[in-house]
């Protein structure tokens, strides 16, 4: 009967009215930036650097300057410059690590070639800047974040690049002690 | 049946005592102009208040009714909404477009505020508190609510833009085919009540069955009848969804407002709300007893009190019906106009006629044959009319893809 | 009283000139809606609520929008919207002719009805009463006038089928 329709369509959203007082099924709004809505652990969003020691981010940074990612970024936001010594002999550490994060389309690559697990991506999205050029422009203070942090947002992937770090420094500790003990012991007799 | 007995408590002689003091501070020969001014006041700033009032709380309901909540962010529960709509419509640039007809463009949101402003004159808000007591104030009401739709052709005219003038039409089109049917529903209260007269038709329904069941014409079968069909015809004279095409963001931008910008706009905006406002307390004098109370022992409220529940009542619902239905196309407008409601209302006449012949009814079979009567004539033409109108709905049938 | 008599019929008269002097149509049309506007405030100035409000409700209301729509539709660009023909000189004339003999009769029969010796207050007469008087004085007229627009209206709904029904009607 004409009229059925109206009244199902009237119920629908008086039900929907008075719950939204009290179901939180029926009010699905998050109130930012009182609330958050929850990320997943997949989420990414730009890049950070990873230092393994809180307490000293600049000495303990896992980054080598071996400007892999740099080469590999298809928009190329990242620029580095390699820190050398008196001597001109490069120190396994960058001088400067600029990223740029109007340009970064979070790609992910520069992840994924990393060789020392030392840039990861961060989940952080509150990075609006007065400034378009400098605000947005990320040296290598701003990018450095501990291991402890990223074993917060990405669990998972933390644990198994720890698992691996330490079995990698696990066998080169076996394989300097073996070394070791080969010099230290008497070499086999030649006949 | 009791009869009305006036029983008035103090506070219905409240605005009356306050327009006494104020006229009395003007001498004796100004004391009218005085009078009326303040009158005028008084209906243009409640009224304005109530607009205000009205779009905050439209929004935050629609979004209680969307799983949102509406503004919350200016002030608290977002009360300063309106304000900040205020002054962000009134600083905006009036740009009138170089082609534009600009006296015609300017006068087309006067002639439609001052028309709508006009229809608040004979609605009487309660029992001492109505305006103008003319004759013929129903007549004068829906007079000055045609009046308005000369301004919506004004303003799609005058944007020299041919989609506005084309909406405009449209928009017209809308007006002209439910004028109809709210005419014809009124016309059974004023048959009912013998008079156009708004305070007649109040007083004619001032009587109680055991003193708590009110003699309002919803509370009979063609009078309930009537109260949809005119609700039905409000929504769409006012514009209102589910009858918006005309100045729905989706059809022909906005319709003919296409041109308007900044305080014009506004002032479109406004005369709709109060045009809503306007029948909806309309229906309230014809339909739900006007000022008067629901039982007889109720009375101790003021009437102006009942009179803005029923408003706010009715206004609720119009809101609800927003949020739930979707927009008619104009060709489906037109059907529903002229193919159901037209001749719904025209049977309701007859229904109506012979409640009132058959008043005098009175052993209990008779009444209840007379209910059963007019019930009959009521729904039957409902049900028919209603299934030729959806007649031929249903999944679509193509003529050359594979069944 | 007489002032705002005046007052009116030059509101009225000069909206009225002013519509057949303009060139754009629709503005013709616009000013001819405020000569109409002007004869129902002249009705409320005699008295007759009933009759101004009704003037407003059918003039000002239904039958400017036939206006409106006829000049709309009957244009075909918007530059044919002028109101000034060729040939005009000799319409002129036909029109003063008619404007004379319209005023002649108006004269007379305003003429042959003696002025008031004093102030005659104007007649008040309830809605119920002419209700009263034309279902019951004047029923026929009243009953020929329906069945004339009822006619009208059938007729017109049946040229403007006769239009859709060669194209078939969409689905609802």
């Amino acid at each position: 009967m004409l009229g059925t329709g109206i009244i199902q369509g009237l119920a629908t959203t008086a039900k929907n009215f008075a719950g939204s007082f009290r179901d939180p099924r029926r009010f699905v709004t998050v109130q930012y930036p009182e609330e958050k809505a929850p990320v997943t652990e997949n989420y990414r969003n730009f890049p950070f650097l990873v230092s393994d020691d809180a307490r000293d981010p600049m000495g303990t940074l896992r980054c080598v300057a071996c400007r892999i990612c740099e080469k590999e970024c298809p928009p190329q936001c990242i620029y580095i410059v390699p820190d050398v010594d008196e001597r001109g002999k490069p120190r396994k550490h960058p001088r400067v690590f600029d990223l740029d994060i109007s340009v970064c389309m979070s790609c992910q690559i520069c992840v994924e070639v990393c060789p020392f697990d030392a840039i990861k991506m961060d989940q952080d999205f509150e990075l609006a800047a007065t400034d378009r050029f400098r605000g947005l422009l990320l040296d290598k203070h701003q990018l450095a974040k501990s291991n402890d942090y990223y074993r917060q947002i990405h669990p998972a992937e933390a644990a198994e690049v720890d698992a691996r770090l330490a079995a990698e420094k696990r066998q080169a500790e076996e394989k300097a002690r073996a070394a070791a003990a080969a010099k230290a012991a008497p070499p086999p007799p030649t006949a | 049946m009791t009869p009305a007995l006036p029983a008035e408590s103090w506070l219905e002689r409240v605005p009356l005592t306050v327009r006494d003091l104020v006229t009395g501070l003007f001498p004796a020969p100004w004391r009218w102009l005085a009078g009326s001014v303040l009158a005028i006041l008084a209906v243009v700033l409640g009224f304005g208040l109530l607009f205000t009032l009205l779009t905050l709380v439209e929004r935050k309901a629609l979004g209680r009714m969307q799983n949102r909540p509406g503004p919350n962010r200016t002030g608290p529960f977002g009360l300063l909404q309106p304000i900040a709509d205020g002054i962000k419509l009134l600083v905006k640039e009036d740009i009138v477009p170089f082609a534009a007809d600009r006296p015609l463009h300017f006068l087309a949101p006067v002639v439609l505020v001052a028309f709508t402003l006009l229809t608040f004159a004979v609605i009487p808000y309660g029992r001492h508190l109505l305006p103008v007591d003319l004759d013929a104030a129903v007549l004068f009401f829906f007079a000055a609510g045609a009046a308005t739709e000369l301004a919506v052709f004004m303003a799609g005219w005058s944007s020299h833009n041919k989609y506005s003038l084309l909406a405009a039409m449209r928009a017209l089109a809308q007006l002209i085919s439910y004028e109809l049917p709210l005419l014809l529903a009124v016309v059974p209260e004023v048959m009912r009540a013998g008079s156009l007269s708004t305070a007649a038709i109040v007083a004619a329904q001032g009587r109680w069955t055991l003193g708590i069941l009110p003699h309002w014409s919803v509370a009979t079968p063609g009078g309930a009848a009537a109260f949809l069909i005119f609700m039905t015809a409000a929504l769409a004279e006012s514009n209102r969804s589910p009858f918006d095409l005309p100045e729905a963001e989706s059809e022909l931008i906005a319709g003919h407002l296409t041109e308007y910008s900044g305080f014009k706009y506004a002032l479109f905006f406004l005369a709709e709300y109060l045009g809503m406002t306007a029948l909806c307390a309309m229906a309230v004098t014809l339909f739900l007893g006007g000022w008067q109370a629901p039982c007889v022992f109720l009375q101790f409220v003021p009437s102006y009190v009942w009179f803005f529940l029923k408003l706010a009542a009715l206004l609720a619902l119009l809101i609800w019906i927003r949020g739930t239905l979707p927009r008619l196309r104009l060709d489906q407008l037109m059907r529903l106009s002229w193919k159901f409601l037209v001749p719904l209302a025209l049977i309701n006449l007859g229904t109506v006629a012979f409640w009132q012949l058959s008043a005098g009814w009175e052993p209990l079979p008779a009444r209840a044959a007379r209910w059963a009567v007019a019930l009959l004539l009521v729904l039957g033409p409902f049900v028919a009319l209603g299934q030729r109108l959806g007649a031929g709905v249903g999944p679509r049938r193509y003529r050359y893809a594979p069944a | 009283m007489t002032a705002v008599l005046v007052i009116v019929a030059v509101c009225t008269l000069a909206a009225a000139a002013v519509a057949f002097a303009l060139r754009p149509l629709v503005h013709s049309a616009l000013c001819l809606v405020l000569a109409w506007a002007g004869v129902a405030a002249f009705y409320l100035w005699a008295g007759a609520e009933f009759l101004a409000f009704a003037q407003v409700l059918v003039y000002v209301g239904a039958i400017s929008m036939v206006v409106l729509f006829a000049v709309l539709l009957t244009r075909r660009q918007s530059g044919e919207g002028d109101s000034r023909v060729a040939g005009a000189a000799r319409r002129v004339a036909a029109g003063l002719a008619v404007a004379a003999l319209v005023a002649g009769v108006l004269g007379r029969a305003v003429l042959a009805v003696p002025p008031a010796s004093a102030p005659v207050a104007p007649p008040t007469l309830g809605v119920r009463q002419l209700g009263g008087e034309l279902a019951d004085g004047h029923a026929a007229a009243l009953l020929a006038a329906g069945a004339l627009l009822t006619v009208a209206l059938i007729g017109a709904v049946v040229l403007a089928a006769g239009d859709a029904g060669r194209h078939g009607e969409d689905p609802p």
